[in-house]
């Protein structure tokens, strides 16, 4: 608590507080304005983010005099058996960066809705949900304790769930946005426990406060059975909200909502709300999980695992929004490895830019599906790039992004994951909180993956011969309001990753490296445990951005190569070989398939003997390139695919659904038998009611007597 | 003044509101034994206000009487509703909710 914080910093509850206005504005009077309620909740969010933007600034500022010191404004809610509940505001980099990413997002897909759903029957209702969901997520991120960041953690699970069955009248919409927030009451269970024992281990001064309990754990006030059990529970949560292994499988079906809902909700905001809380409550997990001087823990492997599940389930979708629903889950894996080997700063700077370059691809992919009506990329889209160039430049720069091409956004915050595991121990160690070699390898694997499913993604959407359906005349580019946004974010796309350049980056001056985690991570305060920082390796960055390169390198080929040959020649439009291993079906069928084929022994003679007797370099030459590069590639582009088809098959579909659907059961048949009971009749609920509490009062009388 | 007596006759007026509540067929007259065990409780609260003197037991009655003028609006305009539907309050025909 300083004395002469900025205006901005100590008013930083107006930024959350606009939003929540703007909805019952809207709520109320939405209908009879003359924008429909628009107009209100885009002033309300550009105010908002006025006021980060301040907020921000005020914030460099205030670091510069006095050091990370957060500021914290507070008041008394209620007092109840010698505890105090507080409400209040905590700022401090973390929060001020947050601030700013929701309300830039927010304001971008405010503005993108006012076309998209234009001619939306409950648009009123859309935009109201819009506000209530940026405020709900601006309180959670400001919020001083842990109680009020599960108000926050539940506003935006509710927000979620109206705006996935905003379209509620088709059945699927709102089974989605059931199954949304029924995944995540799983982990809110973990929530309270977590929060529960926080509150009696930490300090045990009876606190919900979350600096005093972080400090309290700094300082090694705190047991450590507390600290497992609580980083645990908190951890079930966070699986369930950022869309980890093995509860991610609410996420891709949340994309039945609009697309700027996807947008801002499933890509931007709400889902890094789990990796968000890691990063506030830091202590809890880097203590309790055992990070520091660690290989392998828990939560380093749950990120590491999802990141590579989301990226093969990526390949084998065939709906946009779909690929990009996975590949955000395994984004979001990304940030949690990145926290659970101890690279705080890098997970927290990948959720700054992923926000923007995901948010871009979102939006573009919503543009591409406006103009189509249609999210399947295999039946209404291709060529896409013929009647949309706009779109199609922004997306091609997402996709860039994402993938993590230098030196795009996404290129800086991966490498910094990457070096954070400190497992690239080859030219000269990267240092970092322990040696997390296995996290590193699957970090480089998915960043092939990541590489590989977006070029498969552009092809489709974008390459090739339209399929769609063109009674209606060709699909035409969007408008000002939907392309605007897309460019802005793909602006933020290009520049946001230059932020946080890394130490010792030669071409700019020792001033302009590390401004992010200078400013954001607060390693200097009390409340922040002791974490090593790993020393930025040219090496792998290089190694990283080649086998980005490859993945991509091999997709393109399969694609942009192969496929479009083969469409050139037989005049189709074609979305995969026709002949390739993933038409055969399993991975049986690929063994099998490789051994009977006689194809390859038969060319094998043939190009020798030839060889021997005719041209020789050339065909040696020829041979190479059609049998051996060609069919390395090919057969690495058709292995990625089944291995993706039969995790999602035998994994996603067959084990957790399988899991799901025998919850279900049992809810059912036990439903079944309670049914019974359940005779409509008010007076038999009665009934049972005064016997239980006639049972209940003899039970007391018993042990009171007794 | 004996605490007892007061009990008691909570204790009576409460087991004729629970049979009134459990037997009744009509939907009002079950509305008015809740009421009964309402103020079954409202005694017991002032009577052991008074015995302990502490005013608190007076307030909590004070605040049934107007939860319950609450309760009551709301119950009768739902008998309301079920007459305008159905034509009878008889509580044993509705069972809508059956499983």
């Amino acid at each position: 608590m300083t004395h002469n914080a900025n205006w901005f910093l100590e008013y930083a509850w107006l930024v959350p507080l606009l939003p929540a206005l703007s909805f019952v504005g809207i709520l109320f009077f939405g209908k009879r304005m003359r924008y429909k309620g628009a107009e209100l909740g885009i002033a309300a969010v550009s105010l908002s983010f006025l006021l980060a933007v301040c907020a921000g600034f005020a914030w460099i500022q205030h670091h510069d005099d006095v050091g990370y010191q957060a500021v914290q404004s507070s008041t008394q809610w209620l007092q109840s058996g010698g505890v105090e509940f507080g409400a209040g505001v905590l700022v401090d980099g973390l929060s001020v960066m947050m601030l700013l990413v929701v309300t830039i997002v927010s304001l971008l897909v405010h503005i993108y809705s006012t076309d998209y759903v234009g001619d939306d029957k409950r648009y009123t209702h859309f935009f109201a949900f819009l506000s209530l969901f940026t405020a709900a997520m601006l309180f959670f991120v400001l919020s001083d304790n842990i109680l009020q960041m599960i108000v926050g953690w539940e506003l935006v699970g509710v927000c979620s769930f109206v705006l996935i069955g905003h379209w509620w009248e088709e059945k699927p919409n709102s089974d989605a946005a059931l199954k949304a927030f029924l995944t995540n009451r799983v982990g809110d269970v973990g929530l309270i426990i977590g929060t529960i024992t926080l509150f009696f281990a930490a300090g045990g001064g009876n606190t919900f406060d979350t600096i005093k309990i972080n400090e309290a754990i700094v300082q090694g006030e705190v047991g450590h059975t507390a600290l497992v059990v609580a980083s645990v529970c908190l951890m079930a949560a966070v699986m369930s909200k950022s869309g980890q292994f093995i509860l991610h499988t609410w996420l891709p079906d949340a994309m039945a909502g609009p697309t700027p809902v996807s947008a801002l909700i499933h890509a931007a905001t709400m889902v890094v709300a789990g990796v968000f809380m890691i990063a506030r409550l830091y202590p809890v997990f880097f203590e309790g999980m055992q990070i520091g001087g660690s290989s392998i823990n828990l939560m380093a492997t749950i990120g590491a695992v999802t990141l590579v599940f989301g990226g093969l389930l990526a390949f084998v979708q065939d709906d946009i929004k779909k690929v990009l629903a996975y590949s955000t889950v395994s984004q979001l894996g990304y940030m949690v490895m990145a926290l659970g080997v101890g690279a705080w700063t890098a997970a927290v700077f990948h959720l700054f830019t992923h926000a923007f370059f995901k948010a871009n691809l979102f939006l573009g992919s919503g543009s591409v599906a406006h103009a189509v009506h249609s999210f399947d990329m295999k039946k209404d889209m291709g060529g896409m790039r013929k009647f949309m160039p706009k779109t199609y430049v922004t997306f091609i720069i997402g996709s860039l992004a994402l993938a993590g091409l230098f030196p795009l956004a996404g290129f800086w915050s991966k490498d910094e994951i990457l070096v954070g595991t400190g497992g690239w121990g080859l030219f000269g160690g990267t240092g970092g909180n322990g040696a997390y070699t296995f996290h590193l390898l699957m970090g480089l694997f998915g960043a092939a993956l990541t590489a590989a499913y977006m070029t498969r993604c552009v092809y489709l959407t974008f390459h090739g011969e339209f399929r769609g359906d063109r009674s209606h005349g060709d699909p035409h580019e969007s408008g000002p309001r939907i392309l605007v946004p897309l460019y802005i974010l793909s602006g933020l796309a290009i520049v946001a990753g230059f932020v946080n350049l890394p130490a010792g980056f030669q071409l700019v001056g020792d001033s302009w490296t590390e401004r992010f985690g200078h400013y954001v991570e607060p390693y200097k305060s009390s409340y922040f445990p002791a974490i090593d920082h790993a020393t930025p390796s040219w090496s792998l960055a290089v190694v990283a951005s080649v086998v980005a390169l490859v993945g991509a390198g091999v997709a393109i080929y399969y694609y942009f190569v192969k496929v479009d040959r083969l469409a050139d020649q037989t005049q189709q439009s074609l979305t995969e070989l026709p002949d390739g291993l993933s038409k055969s079906n399993g991975l049986a069928g690929a063994g099998h398939k490789v051994l009977v084929n006689k194809y390859y022994l038969d060319h094998l003679y043939e190009g020798v003997i030839v060889a021997f007797t005719k041209v020789p370099l050339a065909r040696a030459a020829y041979w190479v390139n059609q049998k051996v590069i060609d069919r390395t590639v090919d057969a690495a582009g058709e292995t990625a695919v089944l291995v993706g088809r039969q995790v999602y098959d035998v994994v996603d579909q067959s084990v957790i659904d399988g899991f799901v659907d025998g919850s279900g059961r049992v809810s059912d048949a036990t439903g079944e038998e309670l049914r019974q009971i359940n005779s409509g009749k008010v007076q038999n609920y009665a009934a049972i009611l005064f016997a239980m509490a006639a049972v209940l009062a003899g039970t007391f009388l018993i042990i009171f007597a007794l | 003044m004996l605490l007892n007596q007061f009990l008691l006759l909570s204790a009576v007026l409460f087991c004729i509101g629970v049979y009134g509540v459990l037997a009744r067929k009509n939907g009002v007259l079950v509305l008015m034994s809740i009421e009964l065990i309402l103020n079954a409780v409202n005694i017991n609260l002032v009577a052991f206000g008074a015995l302990t003197d502490n005013v608190a037991g007076a307030v909590f009655a004070l605040f049934t009487i107007a939860v319950a003028a609450a309760e009551v609006g709301i119950g009768l305009a739902i008998v309301l509703l079920i007459y305008r539907n159905r034509r009878s309050i008889d509580l044993s025909e509705i069972d809508l909710m059956k499983g």
